[in-house]
Parts: structure tokens; sequence; C-alpha cells
């Protein structure tokens, strides 16, 4: 049952103040997407935050349990459709588990180098949306301008740039194109000096940490409470990555680092770290590709895709940490063709979650400022 | 003086008043609110590696025209639940408010709306207009974005023209005239007689207001940048927040208002930091027309520089809001309150002093 919350007259020196609630969204711009925030407001101060979900609903996870194996990847894809590589890495890595798959060393390579660059484009929204909630535009526009080569990269490797139904069970739907390789050495060459320009632009701008800084700060064992993960989790100062504590696929070869929330701003924990430590988690991926591109051995990316997928029933669970958290998918197996259950623990959802705890005191204008620094997308929240 | 053309031709003192009223409304402002759109448009796609409207006409000069005309030709929608006067009467008041500023402002040496005595004093009180029709539209709409937008926009004038009223003080101690005319004659001759340079005349009280009038300078031009709810001020019509602030529930020509007013806005205010610290349409190194002797051509010049500065001014302000994250309320506040006014306090009382002695 939802709760109802009652309009509460309060009386002060003789003058009635009542308590408003403001509905901000599903259709409002600053809510990345479909979120409805019913926010109880004494004046512009915040009382309560309650997030309603569920305008993207679309079952995927019943819809799961009617495909084969292989025909769940394209649903997959559009959860979390700002970061879809991430996605379908989580699916087939859970699949491959489930199976008993090796796959080749050179689509772990691959998949490995589209993971993190999906990892920067993602970021890359996370950024400039958030810019642009605080309201500068520009660095938005810029960020979309330097996301665009990679969704280029992308676009040259599988011919999609958003949905890409690029990672199958047992290995790709393409080996790279002949390009790839020489154009993202020269999109890392272009991309350093770009975060350099965001950090003037914006990250050390005095009005956005005035903005940002101290402002829904979350301590970290609240955020261990809330099941919070990714870049959230390691704002509050927690080093905590599935990359490096729980490796999957090939990650424990390369070497990259886990930047932390430090609270150079304000608190420990505050979304100007949430911030910060995606800025700094650009960086890291580019180190990853760096490693990755120089150690990608030769190989067929096709030959362990099974002509037929019939796991034996069983129970499989496989995380992997996408561009938001821990990406979960919990697959339960029959027997039969297709999955009987395909449940996913979606890492918006569970950040979504601790809003309540950010919002309280703070003002309306910060609750953009703090949903930003969650960065949720409502297409992996609903699903 | 264009009124004394008028007076001879129609003959009837009421009818060249008028036309005189009117000159500015229709050469001046509305073609340059149109040019001004385009031109913010232009200037923030090349701020931001793009290049902004390009099909309607050369580079896209006639995209704001269309889009007038488009926004005529809408449905003129009134929610239901709207306090109906209000919300009509509200769009008209502020844009009254944003042109009857225009009167007292000196376009050049032959031509101003209403050469009053008060024209400072005039154009503070006007713009006081606009935010009484903020407050307005905000209250009219029945919507709880446009009333936060409204309150945050009323607090935020109403604080900021104290910061203004305060340097306009100094200004008038130092050239004992409220008349924006006179002030413009007074900064005469080279950019050195300009008021950020200390003024006119060459004593010692010329280099010790330098520093003084730099810093109200700055004070001046912040302050008329929150009153015309630019970045990083442009909390009222914050669109991530209060979606469009007072103006949410409005369409068509009525939104059209707004976003006119708010052009028109900007030039007023840069027209009028620039004739209190910069000569107003005084050039910076006299005439041509005094060189080659044809009277004529001065006013044409006086013309133009007034409209370059009133742009360098407005260039300004694009560029700040292109580039800047906004402040929170009560941040906005603070910096009113706290930095602001005691700056411009203490900025008075020495200004006095070397007055006074």
């Amino acid at each position: 049952m939802q709760e109802i919350i009652e309009n509460k007259i309060t009386e002060s020196n003789g003058v009635a103040t009542e308590e408003m609630i403001l509905n901000m969204g599903p259709q409002h711009p600053s809510t990345h997407g479909v979120l409805r925030l019913e926010l109880l407001l004494e004046g512009e101060i915040i009382k309560k935050v309650t997030p309603h979900i569920g305008y993207l609903h679309r079952c995927f996870e019943k819809h799961a349990e009617a495909m084969t194996y292989p025909q769940v990847v394209p649903y997959v894809d559009r959860m979390d459709y700002l970061a879809s590589m991430g996605n379908e890495f989580g699916y087939v890595v859970a699949v491959e588990k489930l199976v008993d798959i090796k796959v080749p060393e050179r689509v772990e390579y691959i998949r490995v180098i589209m993971a993190e660059l999906q990892r920067i484009a993602s970021h890359l929204v996370a950024l400039g949306t958030y810019g642009a909630d605080i309201g500068a535009m520009t660095p938005f526009l810029f960020c979309f301008r330097d996301r665009e080569k990679i969704l280029h990269l992308f676009e040259i490797t599988c011919g999609a740039r958003l949905l890409y139904n690029y990672m199958w069970v047992g290995g790709l739907s393409h080996d790279l194109h002949p390009d790839f390789i020489r154009l993202t050495k020269e999109f890392i060459q272009y991309f350093r000096p770009k975060v350099v320009e965001l950090n003037e632009l914006l990250t050390n701008n005095k009005i956005f940490i005035e903005r940002t800084a101290n402002i829904g700060i979350l301590p970290v064992d609240v955020a261990i409470n809330y099941g919070v993960s990714g870049p959230m989790l390691r704002g509050s100062g927690f080093k905590w990555d599935i990359r490096r504590n729980d490796p999957y696929s090939i990650y424990d070869r390369f070497d990259f680092d886990i930047p932390v929330g430090q609270g150079l701003m304000g608190t420990v924990g505050d979304s100007w770290d949430r911030y910060y430590v995606r800025v700094l988690e650009m960086e890291e991926s580019l180190k990853i590709i760096e490693q990755a591109i120089e150690q990608i051995p030769e190989g067929n990316v096709s030959e362990a895709i099974p002509k037929r997928i019939k796991p034996p029933v069983g129970e499989v669970y496989a995380r992997i940490e996408n561009p938001r958290g821990e990406l979960g998918y919990y697959i339960i197996s029959d027997g039969t063709t297709n999955p009987f259950r395909v449940k996913v623990r979606p890492p918006s959802f569970v950040n979504l979650a601790v809003m309540d705890e950010l919002c309280r005191g703070h003002m309306v204008a910060d609750v953009i400022a703090i949903l930003g620094s969650v960065d949720i997308v409502l297409g992996e929240v609903d699903r | 003086m264009i009124y004394d053309f008028l007076f001879e031709l129609t003959g009837s003192e009421f009818l060249a008043g008028l036309i005189q009223s009117l000159l500015p409304l229709f050469l001046f402002i509305l073609p340059f609110a149109l040019f001004a759109v385009w031109w913010e448009r232009k200037i923030s796609a090349h701020m931001q590696d793009r290049l902004g409207p390009m099909r309607v006409g050369w580079h896209g000069w006639l995209q704001t025209i269309a889009d007038i005309l488009k926004l005529l030709q809408k449905e003129d929608i009134v929610p239901r639940d709207v306090d109906k006067p209000l919300f009509n009467l509200a769009p008209v008041l502020v844009f009254m408010g944003s042109y009857a500023v225009f009167a007292a402002i000196p376009f050049s040496g032959a031509f101003i709306g209403s050469n009053i005595d008060l024209g400072l004093f005039y154009i503070v009180a006007v713009s006081g207009i606009v935010v009484a029709s903020i407050l307005m539209a905000g209250w009219a709409s029945n919507n709880k974005y446009s009333l936060l937008g409204a309150m945050r926009s009323a607090a935020q004038i109403i604080s900021y023209e104290i910061p203004t009223m305060i340097v306009v003080v100094t200004i008038v101690m130092i050239t004992g005239t409220l008349n924006l005319y006179t002030l413009s004659e007074m900064q005469t001759g080279y950019f050195w007689n300009w008021m950020i340079f200390g003024g006119p005349g060459f004593g010692v009280d010329k280099f010790l207001f330098i520093p003084l009038m730099i810093i109200a300078f700055f004070i001046l031009y912040i302050s008329t940048l929150a009153e015309v709810n630019r970045t990083p001020f442009d909390i009222p019509e914050a669109e991530s927040e209060l979606v469009a602030g007072y103006h949410t529930e409005y369409s068509g020509m009525k939104f059209a208002m707004f976003f006119l007013a708010e052009y028109a806005n900007m030039f007023a205010v840069s027209a009028i930091v620039s004739a209190v610290f910069f000569g107003g349409y005084q050039s910076p190194f006299g005439y041509l027309g005094n060189t080659l002797g044809i009277e004529w051509l001065i006013p044409i010049e006086q013309f133009f520089w007034f409209t370059a500065k009133g742009l360098f001014f407005i260039f300004v302000q694009m560029w700040l809001r292109w580039t800047l994250p906004r402040l929170r309320v009560d941040q906005l506040m603070a910096l009113c309150w706290k930095y602001l006014i005691p700056i411009s306090f203490v900025n008075l009382l020495i200004v006095g002093l070397i007055t006074v002695l």
C-alpha cells in the first residue's frame, strides 16, 4: 500500500503554514526520463521524498521466459540503454557460467574494450547531464560531442549506435573493424585533453562546487545498508569494484586504480565526490583499453558460439561492474532452451532507493543536484 | 532634436510626443529583440561546437521571425483554473515595464524618448513593474512551479535593486545629476572622460575614483544580471528545476511577450551600464563628423557607439550564460546581502568622503 501523505497545517505565531506536495515528474526536464518524485515541502525545504517508478515498465523479466537464451540479448540492451554493452556483458557471462562455455581469448579482450568504452560513454552522459541540471549547458554538449566518437567506434563494429546486440553467448556478432584499433588509439589521444577541459569548465567551477559540495552526503554505512553500488558507493569512500573484488572475464589481468571519494571540496560522500569519481573512472577505463589493445590476440570470435543452448537444470548468479554499479543476473534453468526465470539486480533501482535519505533537509534545487549525482536510467529501474 | 522635427511635421504637440515615444519600440526594441534571440542562439551554438540555426535565410537570420510567426498562429491556451484577468494582464505588463525603460535612455545626442531629470531613478522605478507582473503571472497560473518561480524572482529582483540603487547614488554623488542625457554629455570627448576612468576633469580625485568606479561597475553589472534573470542568476526560470518558472503555463504570443521582454530588458540594463560608466552614446575617440565638418553624421555615429556598447555587454551576458552553472536561491541571496550590499555601501562612503574633501 502506498503511504498517503496528508497536508499538515501547522500554526506558528498565529500564521498558519501548510506543507506543500510537489510532484516532480514524470514530465519534468530533470528527472532523467519518467521518474516521478513526490516532494513534501515546507517552503523550499524537503521534508520527504517518495520516488514513484514504473512508467517505463516493459515486463522484460517475463518476456525473457518466453525466449531462448540467445534471444534475450537484444532485450537486455534496452534496460540500461546508456550502457547496453555492459548489460550484454553481464548476461553472457551469466549464461556462459550456466552452460560452462569457454570463450576464445580474443572475444574476452574485445568484450573488455567494448565495456570500458561504454563506461566512458555512459559516464560522459552522466557528467554532461549533471552539468545541465546544475545549469551549465555547454559541458553537456561537449560531453555528447565526445560520446559521439565512441558511438562511432561501436557503429563501425556492429552497425548500431545504442542497442548493439553485439555480445552473444560464446562469442560476438562481428569481429573488430580493420580500422577499430587505430581509431580507438586516436580516440584515447583525443579524449585525454578533453577530460582536462571538462575539469576546467565544470569540475573546478566555483559555482558548481557551491552547488554540489556538502549536498546529499551519503555516509558509507548508510550506503552499504541500502546496497548502493558503483560510483555512488565509491563516492562515499568505500573501495569496492566488482572488477577488482570479484573479477569476471579477464579483468584480473589489467592494472587500474579504483578511485574513491575523498571529500576534496566538502564532506566525503557528497554529490561532488560522486561526480568526481566518475571523472576519474574515465581515465582508469582509458588505461584498461590501452592495455587491452596492446595485448589483444588473433582468433575467431564466433567459433565458440553454440548452435543451441540447453543448459542443465540449475541456477546461476553472475555480477559485473556496470557504469552505474553492480549489475547482477540470476538465471534459473529448468533444462529447456528457454530460461525459467531471469532476475536482474539493476544498480539504478537500488541506488534510487537512497534518495529520501539524501534529500531530507535540502532545498528543491538540491533534489536535482542529488538526483543527477545518483545517475539513474529509468529503463533499468523499471525494466 | 527629433521632437522639433516631428512637431514641425505634424503641427501637434500630442502627435509629436506620441510618435517620438513609439519610435524606439518599432525602430529599435522589436527588431533588436528579434536579432538578439538569433544572436544568442548563434553564440551559444558556436561556443558548443554547433552551427545553430542555418536553414532560414543566410545563417538562419530569419529564424526568429519564423518563430514569431509560428507563435502568433498558435492557439492561445488559457488553462481552466487560472485567474483569467491577471493571467492575461501579466505578459502585457511585463512587456510594458521593459519597454517603458527605453523612454529615458538616450540613444544618441539627438534622440532621447523623454529627457526627464530623474532619468536613472525613473528607470529603476519602472523596472519594478516587471516584478509585479512576474508575481502576477506566477500567482495567476495556479501552478506550483510557476508560484515557486515567481516568488524566487520577486525576492531576487527586489534584493538586487538595493546594490543597483546604491551604485546609482554613488554616481549621483560624483556627477550631481540623475539625468542620463546630462550624464552622457558630461562624459564627452575621449574615453578617459568616462566614469569608469574617474569621470571628466583631471584632478587628484579622478585617480582616486578609478578603483572605486571599477568596483562600482562590477557590482552594478552583477546586479543587473540578476535583475534580468540571466545565468548564473536565472533561478526564477531555472529550466532543470522549475520547468520554465513563472511562464510555465504560457504559450503562443503571450509566451513570446515574456521572451521578447527578457531580451529588451537585457539591452536596457546594458544601455544603463554603458550610459553610467562607459560614456553612453559618446565615442571613445572623437567623431568623424567633427573632423569632416558634417554635422548630421555625429548623431548617427553616436547611435552606432551606443548600440556597439550595448551589444558588447549583451555579448558578455550571453558568454556568462553559456559558461557558468546556476547558483542556488539561498546562495544568490547570500551573495547579494553578504557581499554586494556591504561592499557597495563602503564604496559609497569612500566616494562621499572624497567628494566632500
